[in-house]
């Protein structure tokens, strides 16, 4: 995986001078994260019970919001690749694909681990850090747990299927 | 006014604002919207312990998506403090209700039912399954997959990419799973 994000860079070579980035560029990823902060929060995507009715069919809500955050994203990459955009330090924009593997073993065994962890904690990554901004400062237990899991399955990633 | 900015958004308005988060960071520095890259960042800044996984230059390499993780935060703040009504109530459906007061939770006011998820929750046995082995599954599970539902679910499906499909796919067996099966027993 580590080298496979060196040749990204190698790729990129604007992206990676100093810490990364300007101050207007960083500045640009925490407004973005903060618009996306107040979406989980006011799209009530980030609470426990619109996981639990998303998993128990009972309601549209979440799998609409997904489809049509798909449906925009997978827009907004078309459009970025057929007028050949430039990112703002004036990087060429690579898509990096995800690698495959034999049987994708990985992905479908690591994806069910975390869609358990999904069911059970109704919050994914980005929603963690939401409800701890929103108030609810008992999901640091959760993200602890989080950099744990992470944390442990670095150390055993040479013995799992890949 | 300040009742049209307290009433929850609709899915044609959330959805498509986190779906331009995709273009976004591209446009921004040519970068991949993925969150849980946060959780390996985190953990090779603060405990790399010579784990290959973590042994690379975090700042370099996700210097910008803590930053953004950081965002998240101050945006769930903002959010919370401005736009939320006091008492408030997710509207979930009827039989969302019933079936998780079968489950044995009574309050399902707030953000999170309190009696699974609080401070207080961690002196019973399912407030640690919830918060501390939900936490560990998620933190495992995406980095074994390469990447949450930001990752998979938005960006990799975005460009149609099957090792994508095959972990959302997961994603949602494993959510289905913990849901109808796992938790009743559980709880």
């Amino acid at each position: 995986m580590t080298s496979q994000s060196t040749v990204a860079s190698a790729l990129t070579p604007a992206a990676h001078d100093s810490a990364g980035s300007t101050v207007l560029t960083q500045l640009l990823y925490v407004t973005a994260g903060a618009l996306l902060g107040i979406v989980f929060v006011k799209s009530e995507v980030l609470t426990w019970y619109r996981i639990q009715e998303m998993f128990r069919f009972q309601s549209a809500h979440m799998y609409l919001v997904i489809a049509s955050a798909l449906a925009v994203a997978a827009i907004g990459i078309q459009v970025i690749q057929r007028l050949g955009c430039r990112a703002l330090g004036g990087e060429a924009i690579a898509l990096k694909p995800k690698a495959r593997t034999p049987w994708g073993a990985r992905y479908w065994m690591g994806g069910t681990v975390f869609g358990l962890g999904w069911g059970l904690l109704g919050a994914c990554p980005g929603p963690i850090f939401a409800l701890i901004g929103a108030g609810a400062t008992s999901m640091s237990v959760a993200l602890v747990s989080a950099m744990a899991g992470t944390w442990l399955y670095g150390a055993m990633e040479s013995r799992l299927p890949q | 006014m300040m009742k049209l900015l307290q009433a929850p958004w609709p899915w044609y308005v959330a959805g498509p604002l986190i779906g331009l988060m995709v273009p976004a960071l591209l446009l921004i520095g040519g970068k991949s919207f993925g969150i849980s890259s946060n959780l390996r960042h985190a953990c090779a800044a603060l405990v790399p312990s010579g784990i290959p996984l973590f042994e690379y230059d975090w700042r370099r390499e996700g210097g910008w998506n803590l930053l953004c993780a950081l965002g998240i935060v101050i945006g769930g703040l903002l959010a919370s403090s401005v736009l939320l009504p006091d008492g408030y109530t997710v509207a979930i459906s009827p039989a969302t209700e019933r079936d998780l007061h079968v489950l044995g939770l009574h309050d399902l006011s707030g953000l999170m039912p309190q009696e699974l998820m609080g401070w207080a929750a961690l002196a019973s046995r399912r407030g640690w399954l919830t918060l501390g082995l939900g936490g560990f599954l998620v933190g495992f599970g995406s980095r074994w997959a390469g990447g949450c539902t930001s990752g998979h679910a938005i960006s990799g499906l975005a460009t149609f990419q099957l090792p994508s499909l095959i972990a959302v796919i997961g994603f949602f067996a494993g959510g289905l799973l913990m849901t109808h099966l796992i938790l009743p027993l559980l709880f």
